[in-house]
């Protein structure tokens, strides 16, 4: 469900959408772990996630492109602990309010699944 | 500021592309090297890192996308795209570009036209609420009525009078000749423009006749011959002899208060004595002055002329012999009222409408050219939808690329447009007369153009667009042809072609027509010879000539003109005919006693003449006898007269000679003494006009034409002739020109008109020939492996043209007298403009119907060659 492939070209994140849960995870990344690369970030949610989650590269770059554009994140080139160049991300002022926003909608969403499941 | 970084982007578009690309191999190399330390062998780790990567390819696309999604990228991508499309096909977009700027060039031009002469108007302050006051039709008013009208209207802030006058203007050496407004005192304050230099001159200055010794400067003027002086303010020049102050200059695009005439300096009337040696201000039948008023605000057009009419009523009552069928109008000015006004709008206008039709007609070669093209591009128009490409898209793109083709041909048309309307604007076109209309294009001539261009492109890019929403793939990458949409589709372009070879033919043959008529206007009779003849105009008043002094001096500049070798006879006219003054009078038979215009016999053109002038203009005196020098102001008043003028008064030629007819409200009673034949006075296109010839030293006049008639090449005379008349004068300012250089006024319209038209109709036809060759061509190709099996089968000729070629010759024929009929139609307007202009000319309409063939063969010529020479078995080959 999360590893959704469509991307959602140059709007705001929607409410209540399952779509906008790779950018809540990306956003969510960012803010936890400062600046990271793309493949990093791939890593942190496998692994925050107990390996539950994962993203696929097909939909993360296009993702991080797309925030990048409306100004939720910015990069720059920097070196790794291997010496190897990658473009590195990191959580703008805009981003992080970003970031609250997107978390309160999935919790609303969440809960609406949950009631919505347990009803009888 | 993301939308600096989007457009930042776009010039760095490859480095960006590289990013792209070294941001995923990062992401690859990473896995790689964690799969190497965690110990899979370096294979197997790159192999596991493409693996989980997926498609690199769409992915990097998708990333792109993302990039380019806010638009501005994306277009300029679909920009780039386009134009690869269209240099793919250089012939297409060549035709396509020309077609549209040739057509975008000719609106442009004719709009801008438009808009100096028509739309624009005086380029005053409030301009919205002045307006010429005609009387009776007619735009000129005399001196006395103005004041009348100045004191007693109560509906204009101001009314100003003006006329146009030329004058010798000394600034130290000889006199040269300078054109001028006579303008009542209050005329700037009624134009209301502030001067640039000094001041104005105002009804405070006046204290009546001759008191206001100032002129004031055209800003031209004032820059060619006082070198832009600012000093200038005070110094004293003199004009015709007498000393004038100059006042002020007046504002670099301040023409006064009419648009085509370059006046040098602007003159007080109330000085017409002293400027033209005589003075006509306090003669009520003398109406030679344009009035020019400002309305009050709030008053409207209607209530201004009921306001005028009421003063008129009052003229009528007061001054019955002049006046009594006063009737006052106000007419836009700019254009000398109505007499050029109305002519020249109707003109304009309608050649504003042919150059629509130009447009019209090149948006059908367009919108054919493009559908042809979407047609032949179906198979990859369906291809790329098969593999999931968007109509949208697809659409977009067509779209792009004739909104490019339409930014390349209006930009081309507005380039040649500008180039052509700044020649124009330079051009005087008569020889004689300060004319020139500024025509350079504005503000608004370039959005007109630019939105033309953008609406054909869209226009002619949305041709094909039901031809692309209906097309099914599969059939299109089955068959080969895209079948949905076709017959709908051809009826559309025929439609169009129809209408483009009608254009065509409406353009041929009024152009034809008025070609026609200015040829038989050049051979019509004028009543006077123009071939081998001089015209030297001069103004002995510009020399400070006057009363006793004049007819010795013309006297002596004749005999001097009969002096010169290659001069076989000279004499002098006051007005010549067919230039830019004359002089019309009512004319009474003997024994009337009320000498209201209404109760004339005839209105007669009046002129002054000199023994020898019949003879040197080449005019046949048809009975009686010529003037003779003792026919002077002591002898018995004599006159001659020309046919028409001897039918109307006298009933017939031999009664005219000998009778007598009154004059001047019965003061003078002329005897004729001849009849000469008809001739053209005014106007080529005129019907008969009666005229009567009196001697100048019965009626003397400073301002005098003198025709030598030459044996030979009037220019080889001519200089011979400027020397002698200097030799008796060098300060007496003079023109020289041929007969014919001089005919060019009057000839003027009729030429201009036949060059708009030939130039539109040649534009036309060039349309109507790509426009049917694009037709005749695309069929013959479609329809290429039909014609050779047809062929192989044993069809003739013949019919193989008639299978290819049918359909173009059925539609270029019904186009064709679709078209004539119309244009027979439209030159009724051409016959007010151009001389003799009839429709129903059987040359007109053999010549069009002989150019449509030459056209339609021109155009199918080569397709019909492929189609005949196509070789079946090579076509069979193909595919």
């Amino acid at each position: 469900m999360l590893s959704n492939t469509k991307t959602n070209r140059g709007q705001p994140m929607p409410k209540n959408d399952l779509q906008g849960s790779l950018d809540l995870l990306v956003l969510k990344t960012l803010a936890q772990r400062g600046r990271l690369h793309g493949y990093g970030i791939v890593l942190h949610i496998q692994r925050a996630s107990d390996d539950l989650l994962q993203v696929e590269e097909g939909s993360l770059y296009p993702a991080l492109h797309r925030m990048e554009q409306i100004r939720w994140i910015s990069s720059d080139w920097a070196l790794t602990e291997t010496n190897r160049k990658a473009k590195y991300y990191k959580l703008t002022a805009e981003g992080r309010r970003q970031l609250q926003l997107a978390e309160e909608n999935f919790d609303q969403l969440v809960r609406g699944v949950r009631a919505m499941l347990r009803y009888a | 500021m993301p939308i600096l970084n989007r457009v930042a982007n776009l010039f760095r578009r490859s480095r960006i592309d590289s990013e792209i690309a070294a941001e995923l191999e990062s992401h690859i190399a990473l896995r790689i090297e964690d799969n190497i330390a965690a110990g899979m062998p370096p294979q197997e780790a790159r192999r596991d890192a493409l693996l989980r990567f997926g498609n690199p390819t769409a992915t990097r696309e998708n990333v792109t996308a993302a990039d380019s999604a806010l638009s501005l990228d994306r277009f300029w991508f679909d920009l780039r795209y386009a134009m690869r499309q269209l240099i793919k096909s250089p012939g297409f977009t060549f035709t396509a570009v020309v077609t549209l700027a040739v057509a975008i060039a000719a609106n442009a031009v004719v709009f801008s036209i438009l808009n100096a002469l028509v739309l624009r108007p005086l380029n005053l302050p409030g301009a919205d609420r002045l307006f010429n006051i005609d009387d009776n039709g007619q735009s000129l008013n005399s001196y006395p009525d103005f004041r009348d009208l100045l004191q007693r209207n109560k509906a204009f802030d101001g009314i100003a009078l003006y006329t146009f006058e030329s004058v010798g203007l000394d600034t130290g050496g000889n006199p040269q000749k300078a054109w001028i407004y006579e303008a009542s005192s209050n005329y700037f304050d009624v134009l209301g423009a502030p001067p640039y230099l000094g001041r104005f001159f105002h009804s405070s200055d006046e204290r009546g006749l001759d008191s206001i010794p100032y002129i004031v400067l055209s800003y031209p003027y004032w820059r060619t011959h006082f070198h832009g002086d600012e000093s200038v303010i005070g110094r004293t020049v003199a004009m015709n002899r007498h000393q004038f102050t100059v006042l002020g200059v007046a504002p670099p695009d301040f023409r006064g208060s009419e648009l085509i005439y370059q006046p040098d300096f602007w003159v007080p009337i109330v000085d017409q004595a002293q400027v033209e040696g005589s003075s006509d201000l306090d003669d009520r039948g003398n109406s030679s002055n344009w009035l020019i008023g400002r309305l009050k605000p709030g008053v409207t057009v209607a209530q201004a002329t009921g306001d005028l009419n009421v003063v008129a009523a009052y003229l009528k009552k007061t001054y019955p012999t002049n006046d009594d069928a006063a009737k006052f109008s106000l007419v836009r000015p700019g254009l000398v009222g109505d007499m050029l006004g109305g002519p020249v709008r109707a003109f304009v206008a309608g050649l504003m409408l042919l150059a629509g039709l130009i447009l019209l007609a090149a948006c059908a070669n367009l919108g054919s050219l493009f559908a042809a093209r979407a047609a032949d591009r179906s198979r990859e128009i369906a291809l790329r939808m098969a593999l999931g490409s968007t109509r949208r898209r697809i659409l977009r793109q067509l779209l792009t690329e004739s909104l490019l083709v339409a930014s390349a041909g209006g930009a081309a048309g507005i380039a040649a447009s500008v180039f052509l309307l700044r020649a124009l604007s330079t051009w005087q076109p008569l020889p004689q007369f300060p004319v020139n209309v500024p025509v350079n294009p504005d503000a608004r001539t370039y959005l007109v153009a630019a939105m033309l261009a953008i609406v054909s492109g869209l226009l002619c890019g949305l041709s094909p667009v039901r031809q692309v929403l209906r097309a099914a793939p599969w059939e299109v990458v089955k068959t080969g042809t895209a079948i949905a949409g076709r017959s709908k589709r051809f009826a559309l372009r025929d439609v169009l072609l129809v209408v483009q070879v009608a254009v065509c033919a409406v353009l041929l043959t009024s152009s034809l027509v008025a070609v026609r008529g200015l040829a038989r206007s050049l051979g019509a009779k004028f009543g006077f010879q123009p071939q081998n003849a001089l015209l030297l105009t001069s103004d002995l008043n510009m020399a400070g000539y006057s009363h006793d002094r004049i007819p010795p001096m013309q006297r002596r500049m004749l005999d001097a003109a009969n002096a010169v070798p290659g001069v076989t006879s000279a004499g002098l006219i006051d007005n010549i005919p067919l230039g830019l003054g004359w002089s019309q009078t009512s004319v009474f038979k003997s024994g009337t006693t009320d000498f209201r215009d209404s109760n004339a016999t005839a209105l007669s053109m009046a002129y002054g003449i000199s023994p020898g002038y019949f003879k040197a203009a080449g005019t046949t005196l048809i009975a009686g006898r010529d003037i003779a020098w003792s026919d002077d102001k002591n002898a018995p008043a004599v006159v001659l007269v020309n046919r028409e003028f001897a039918r109307k008064v006298f009933g017939s030629v031999s009664n005219a000679v000998g009778a007598h007819f009154l004059h001047n409200k019965g003061h003078d009673s002329f005897l004729v003494i001849g009849v000469v034949e008809d001739g053209k006075y005014v106007t080529l296109t005129e019907g008969p006009k009666p005229a009567f010839f009196r001697p100048l030293l019965q009626s003397p006049s400073t301002e005098t034409t003198l025709v030598a008639r030459t044996s030979a090449d009037p220019h080889a005379a001519a200089p011979a002739l400027h020397d002698a008349v200097r030799a008796l004068d060098a300060g007496l300012p003079f023109t020289l020109f041929t007969w014919e250089q001089e005919l060019s006024s009057a000839l003027f319209a009729s030429r201009t008109a036949t060059v708009a038209l030939g130039v539109l109709g040649l534009l036309g036809a060039m349309l109507a020939i790509t426009g049917i060759f694009g037709m005749a061509s695309y069929s013959v190709s479609k329809r290429l492996k039909e014609m050779g099996i047809r062929i192989a089968l044993g069809a003739n000729k013949l019919q193989v043209l008639g299978a290819a070629l049918g359909r173009a010759f059925r539609l270029l024929a019904l186009g064709s007298v679709a078209g004539i009929l119309l244009g027979l139609a439209a030159s009724r307007v051409l016959a007010f403009i151009v001389y003799q202009a009839s429709p129903s000319d059987p040359v007109v309409l053999a010549g069009t119907i002989l150019a449509m063939m030459i056209l339609g063969l021109a155009a199918t010529w080569a397709p019909a060659h492929r189609a005949l020479f196509a070789d079946p078995s090579r076509l069979m080959r193909e595919e």
